[in-house]
């Protein structure tokens, strides 16, 4: 019986993990393609409007084909929220590799994964760590994928302020943009983690990213706001929005420490969440 | 839209030098991708294509039963000290995004131009494209040459053959507007 169960909780995560990473994959969350209508709609140059007509036309040829939106499908980020009857067992991390294994030939997803240092390809997009599960408590039993592109990632930061320097949390968002250029896919969306430790900043800046992004708080909108101002515009080519949207989350910190890290997001935000039939 | 977009197909000769920065161009014919990977092994083997006139597309597919199902452009700085070789050899022109840096644009003068196809739009893509073959199939989906015949795709011209570049003088207006306490490492 006990064994019977282990297998069923398995193969129901791996199930929910490969719906997730699908729909993740093809289908844009309505909050982003909403800010991305809103966008559009700003512009009013010929070079920044070939970029946005580009983007729609291909947020619906994914949708009409069933195809993923972007060759670079990312590396598997999951959160898993457990309600209480779920318990932490290894099966849980095996259950959501499975299912990145079956979305890999399943989509298809391009094998994104290698070793750090032989380079070697996987060729399933697992490996040591990755996927990159995160558990968290929560009521209802589900599967959220943040399949994470590497344009965007390679020019995110952390940077440890000092507890004087909370007036240079603005010139780090936007410092991290400019140096970004047009590399991360602009318009982007921006998490920034604050506070926390060095590690766990960035697991913030993350997690905000999932957050939804037409609407901003007071903070968010006056960093966003500093970021438009540069006029990267989309892909680097210049135009009113640089970022959709920045998203911020916070956690209590070491009173001498500052943590600030900015995850820089292209404009295909992508990330869906599927509640595990178990 | 107010301007159409200028049709150019492949091999491509001195019409390129006609080009300006800005201008919107539809792009048929064949095109070769390449990454990273296999820049440094065309640098040791040989190019396995004649690159006289011919285009370059930075970009890592997705590839299912000979057919692409996604085939966005991928980020080109990371081609900027690995594409001087290829433009020498008759290149005439390179595909990708977010621009490359001022050694490039130099290398591009008097014979080529950087084209910027839109980040992420690899589904659009796709439905531009059929799959002709490939060279170093060995170096894996993302990171192997495809061949790619492009039935017009539209492309914005971002460094043309006179030295121009889009993405330099926003990313020259981006520092003003950051202001000069603002260095580039944000710091």
């Amino acid at each position: 019986m006990q064994q019977r169960e282990r297998r069923d909780l398995r193969e129901a995560l791996a199930d929910a993990t490969c719906r997730a990473m699908r729909e993740a994959v093809i289908y844009l969350p309505g909050d982003v393609k909403r800010a991305i209508a809103q966008a559009r709609a700003s512009e009013t140059d010929v070079v920044p409007r070939g970029e946005y007509e580009n983007i729609t036309k291909n947020i619906e040829a994914a949708e009409r084909l069933g195809v993923p939106l972007c060759q670079d499908t990312g590396v598997p980020v999951v959160y898993l929220d457990l309600p209480p009857h779920v318990q932490f067992s290894p099966v849980l991390f095996e259950g959501v590799a499975e299912g990145i294994r079956q979305a890999t030939t399943a989509v298809p997803l391009r094998p994104n994964v290698v070793d750090p240092l032989t380079r070697h390809n996987s060729g399933d997009n697992t490996g040591a760590g990755m996927p990159a599960v995160h558990v968290r408590p929560g009521e209802r039993f589900t599967v959220t994928v943040l399949p994470k592109g590497a344009g965007a990632e390679n020019v995110s930061r952390i940077t440890m302020l000092l507890p004087s320097q909370a007036g240079k949390i603005e010139e780090v968002v936007v410092g991290t943009m400019l140096a970004a250029e047009g590399r991360p896919c602009p318009p982007v969306v921006l998490g920034v983690g604050i506070g926390g430790t060095f590690d766990t900043a960035p697991s913030l800046a993350k997690e905000a990213l999932l957050q939804p992004i037409d609407t901003m708080n007071e903070f968010e909108q006056q960093l966003c706001d500093a970021v438009n101002r540069l006029g990267i515009g989309p892909m680097g080519l210049g135009g009113k929005t640089t970022a959709l949207a920045v998203k911020v989350k916070t956690a209590a910190c070491h009173t001498a420490s500052l943590p600030v890290a900015v995850n820089v997001q292209c404009w295909a935000n992508r990330h869906a969440t599927v509640e595990v039939d178990w | 839209m107010t301007k159409k977009a200028i049709q150019l197909t492949t091999p491509l000769g001195d019409e390129v030098l006609t080009l300006r920065a800005g201008d919107r161009v539809e792009l048929s014919g064949r095109v070769y991708t390449a990454r990273d990977e296999v820049h440094l092994r065309m640098q040791k083997e040989g190019i396995p294509f004649d690159p006289r006139g011919a285009v370059i597309y930075h970009c890592g597919p997705v590839i299912k039963d000979d057919i692409i199902i996604a085939a966005g452009p991928t980020t080109s700085a990371r081609m900027n000290t690995l594409s001087g070789f290829l433009l020498d050899a008759g290149v005439r022109g390179l595909i990708g995004k977010g621009g490359m840096d001022a050694t490039v644009r130099e290398q591009l003068m008097g014979r080529a131009v950087y084209f910027a196809f839109t980040g992420g739009c690899a589904a659009l893509a796709a439905s531009h494209m059929t799959l002709k073959g490939v060279h170093f199939p060995d170096l894996g989906m993302a990171e192997a040459v495809w061949v790619i015949e492009l039935d017009r795709l539209p492309l914005v011209v971002g460094i043309d053959a006179r030295g121009n570049d889009l993405f330099g003088t926003v990313l020259e207006k981006a520092k003003r507007a950051a202001g000069p306490g603002q260095s580039r490492d944000c710091r």
